[in-house]
């Protein structure tokens, strides 16, 4: 057969498209959700108007986003049963739960205190209305888990059991799938990718407003929010990446073997900065590298032993029989570098900028600025940035916005393509797992779909948070700044319009 | 009552939950273009359903993800073999939630009429397929011996299975115009009864037919009991608005969605999809289910966040109890 058309080539061209769209959108509404409701809280607690208006603008935005993020997310509940019936078949007694418990507690959350908050300005005392979005908050959250956990299961079955009778994987111990160590870092890891989007989200638009001096209060604070969430967030990224790697190594040694393109197994092992390599022969022609780094990277010192592609393939044809146990190997190579590059590089830029809009720290008096000036960018105790320094600086903080976006992307394609041939490790094929009964023609129909569609709206969904962007916050009106009092909302003038109607 | 029995009944009452919320949600959006008479009346009407219909969606999610735990291999038939139907509701769904969210976005009003339109096509078109796929989950479809539904997608669009679209059809924007009287003050409040008052007319007469044809052919004593409350619920929540009476009105209408589906359930019972080929190649609530280990978690679950799900979720339609008219919705954004 045409290997571009076996089954599970378009099904998993299909789900890599609709599952890396889809994720554009949640690292997004993750971070923007916790970071609204920590705007809010500060208008709660102090009554600065601009933190009201601050939540008003990065809530709308988020609201742009999060539409995006659950209607997208719809399509992943189903695809499992319509391109991947024998995988749902085979592990559904255990994959099926977190998702289940994920809908049940956590999109319920989702959904239900998101329309609470975008309709309730005028319905909800002003403490209950920032539970709200605090509530959201905690289901995209509760939402990443689960989901987390169900991909960790892929990765690193744990709890079950094979039922040979029925032909498919039992569950036998649920809590051991919440928690075991995959599902941990994991969830530490994505998480903390997640704020480093955000972060940089927040960091390159309030970047574009102070380039051109406008909305100066709000975007400041939003500036030094987004700095700080950017460098803890990526600091978090770091070290659960050391973790979850140091687990990878463990785990799936092929997985790593390959990020690396280590053919042969080394002890020290060293860190590939670059490599060309010859899949078929199974050796680099060019390699760059830092000696015995990988060791330390997978064990915590520089001269322990890790197996290289070639061993590893030859341990697993032993293990489940002949056949290439060998994922994408330049897939897995470059995925592993783009991540961490773009990832280090978002953290590097947001030291930087926290650097040299410091308020007061080794600063000139005369170089300090007011809640409602630009902040002045300096790299040394009394000397700003030349002009033009300073508007590159705004500039490439502003292209920051991609880079985690990029690294988180390519986060899921390494893990994901670094599994391969398995959809679950060590348990059943990819190739297995493709729905029997569906045709070529109802798979590519799909495709076709669902990429036409999500290009379209993409289009409209990035002209909008333009369109919102460059709007700045909006101007707070009388009703803003007296909420109501009692819920439902309070009935001085019952022909009032809604604060918000679509 | 075994463990798998508890989750027939659930996933039953997760699609009850599911048509009798995002039933009338779908109903106003169909309304969008039957009862309105201009943009801000469509407005007023996309407004009743504004902060809630997100909500109600989940239900449908929670219904797929529990089948998914539950039922795996009716989960793996059900969306492997429908597919087609599937992918066009999906494709609704998501047109239909970015419509909402968007549509006040700009002002221009080519931008807002467009997604006016796709509001009211994406309710049109679930509305009708839900109908059909369960009208063929019913009647059976040609499932192998192997659990592979084998029949195309032009086997699913049989006279009883399109009868069922209609029946969902119209009686989703039937409960939708009920709901509508319900939540709107004003001009818009008197029309949407008199449509309810045709349009639960134009339902009874469907609906009596799909639910005889349903239980002559694979009904029981339960389900003719269901049928029964059904019916006579129709009845009442046609009277009911007839007489003005919009909060009885709805309740029944809801009756009637809720005894709808579960006579459609107790039809089905103890099969969960009948293969039309043999009978022994049936998915049944043994054979497609999952351990009960899984079963019993699940079960936990389920009995500590539904409950909750439902508190919280009534607590938003109280939050939002006040009607809507013209008056309340600003011109402009």
């Amino acid at each position: 057969m045409d290997l571009a058309l076996a089954p599970e080539t378009l099904a998993r061209w299909q789900f890599g498209i609709t599952t890396v769209y889809h994720f554009l959108f949640v690292p997004l509404t993750i971070s923007l959700a916790a970071l609204t409701a920590g705007l809010q809280t500060a208008w709660v607690r102090t009554e600065k108007e601009k933190y009201l208006r601050a939540t008003k603008f990065w809530g709308k935005l988020f609201l742009i986003n999060i539409a995006m993020g659950v209607v997208t997310g719809i399509v992943q509940e189903f695809q499992f049963g319509m391109n991947w019936s024998d995988y749902s078949r085979f592990v559904g007694d255990i994959f099926g739960a977190p998702l289940a418990f994920e809908a049940l507690i956590a999109f319920f959350f989702e959904s239900t205190f998101i329309g609470l908050w975008i309709f309730g300005w005028d319905k909800l005392p002003k403490k209950i209305h920032l539970a709200c979005i605090w509530m959201v908050s905690i289901g995209t959250i509760l939402s990443a888990y689960f989901i987390l956990a169900a991909n960790s299961w892929m990765q690193h079955p744990v709890g079950y059991r094979i039922n040979e009778e029925r032909g498919r994987a039992e569950l036998t111990d649920f809590w051991l799938v919440l928690t075991q160590n995959t599902a941990l870092t994991q969830f530490f890891h994505t998480i903390t990718a997640a704020f480093l989007v955000g972060g940089a989200f927040m960091v390159g638009i309030s970047a574009f407003h102070l380039a051109r001096k406008k909305h100066i209060p709000v975007m400041r604070t939003s500036l030094r929010l987004g700095l700080v969430t950017l460098i803890i967030a990526g600091l978090g990224t770091a070290i659960s990446g050391d973790l979850l790697g140091k687990v990878m190594f463990k785990q799936q040694p092929m997985k790593m073997a390959a990020a690396e393109a280590l053919w042969d197994g080394e002890a020290p092992a060293p860190f590939s900065v670059f490599a060309y390599g010859d899949v078929e022969k199974g050796h680099n022609t060019v390699a760059i590298e830092i000696p015995g780094l990988l060791s330390f990277l997978a064990n915590d010192d520089f001269s322990s032993y890790v197996p290289g592609i070639n061993d590893v393939n030859k341990s697993e044809q032993e293990k489940f029989g002949p056949g290439d146990y060998r994922p994408n190997i330049p897939v897995a190579y470059w995925g592993f570098r783009w991540m961490i590059g773009f990832g280090m590089t978002s953290l590097g830029l947001g030291m930087l900028g926290l650097w040299l809009t410091r308020k007061k720290f080794i600063l000139a008096p005369g170089l300090r600025t007011g809640e409602d000036e630009v902040p002045n960018l300096v790299l040394f105790k009394r000397k700003a940035l030349s002009p033009r320094l300073g508007k590159w600086y705004w500039i490439i903080a502003l292209w920051t916005m991609a880079f985690p976006l990029i690294a988180n992307s390519w986060g899921w394609i390494f893990t994901e393509m670094g599994r391969q041939p398995w959809v679950v490790y060590g348990v059943l094929r990819t190739r297995d797992a493709v729905s029997p009964g569906v045709s070529q023609g109802e798979v590519l129909t799909s495709m076709i779909v669902f990429t036409t569609l999500y290009a379209i709206l993409a289009v409209i969904e990035v002209k909008l948070l333009v369109k919102y962007v460059k709007a700045g916050p909006p101007e707070l009106t009388e009703d803003d700044l007296n909420p109501p009092t009692r819920i439902g909302g309070d009935s001085r003038d019952p022909d009032r319009p809604m604060a918000f109607s679509y | 009552m075994e463990l798998h029995d508890v989750w027939f009944v659930l996933i039953a009452v997760l699609w009850i939950g599911y048509f009798f919320l995002e039933g009338f949600d779908f109903g106003v959006g169909v309304l969008t273009k039957l009862l309105a008479r201009d943009r801000v009346e469509k407005r007023v009407l996309i407004n009743t359903i504004g902060p809630v219909w997100d909500g109600n969606e989940v239900w449908l999610l929670t219904a797929g993800g529990a089948t998914f735990a539950a039922f795996p291999e009716w989960y793996a038939t059900l969306f492997s073999g429908f597919y087609l139907p599937l992918l066009i509701i999906l494709v609704c769904l998501i047109v239909r939630g970015v419509a909402f969210e968007y549509r006040v976005k700009r002002p221009e009003e080519n931008w807002q009429r467009n997604w006016e339109q796709a509001i009211f096509w994406t309710s049109l078109i679930p509305a009708i397929l839900w109908g059909v796929a369960f009208g063929n989950i019913v009647r059976g479809v040609k499932i192998d011996a192997e659990m592979e539904y084998v029949g195309n997608f032009w086997d699913l669009l049989n006279p009883y299975a399109l009868l069922g679209g209609l029946v969902t059809l119209t009686l989703f924007t039937f409960h939708g115009a009920v709901f509508v009287s319900l939540k709107t003050v004003g001009d818009i409040r008197g029309r949407a009864r008199a449509l309810a008052l045709k349009l639960g007319l134009v339902t009874a007469v469907l609906a009596l037919v799909f639910l005889t044809w349903t239980q002559v052919d694979t009904g029981d004593g339960w389900s003719l009991a269901a049928m029964l409350v059904a019916v006579v619920a129709l009845v009442g929540a046609i009277g009911a608005i007839k007489v003005g009476r919009e909060g009885w009105s709805f309740a029944l209408s809801g009756v009637t969605i809720a005894a709808a589906v579960a006579m459609l359930f107790l039809a089905l019972f103890p099969n969960v999809m009948p293969s039309s080929l043999d009978p022994a190649w049936s998915l049944t609530v043994t054979n497609a289910s999952s351990s009960p280990y899984t079963l019993k978690i699940m079960t936990w679950c389920a009995a500590i966040a539904t409950p909750l799900v439902l508190l919280y979720q009534s607590w938003t339609y109280w939050v939002f109890r006040k009607r809507i008219g013209t008056q309340h919705i600003a011109d402009a954004h």
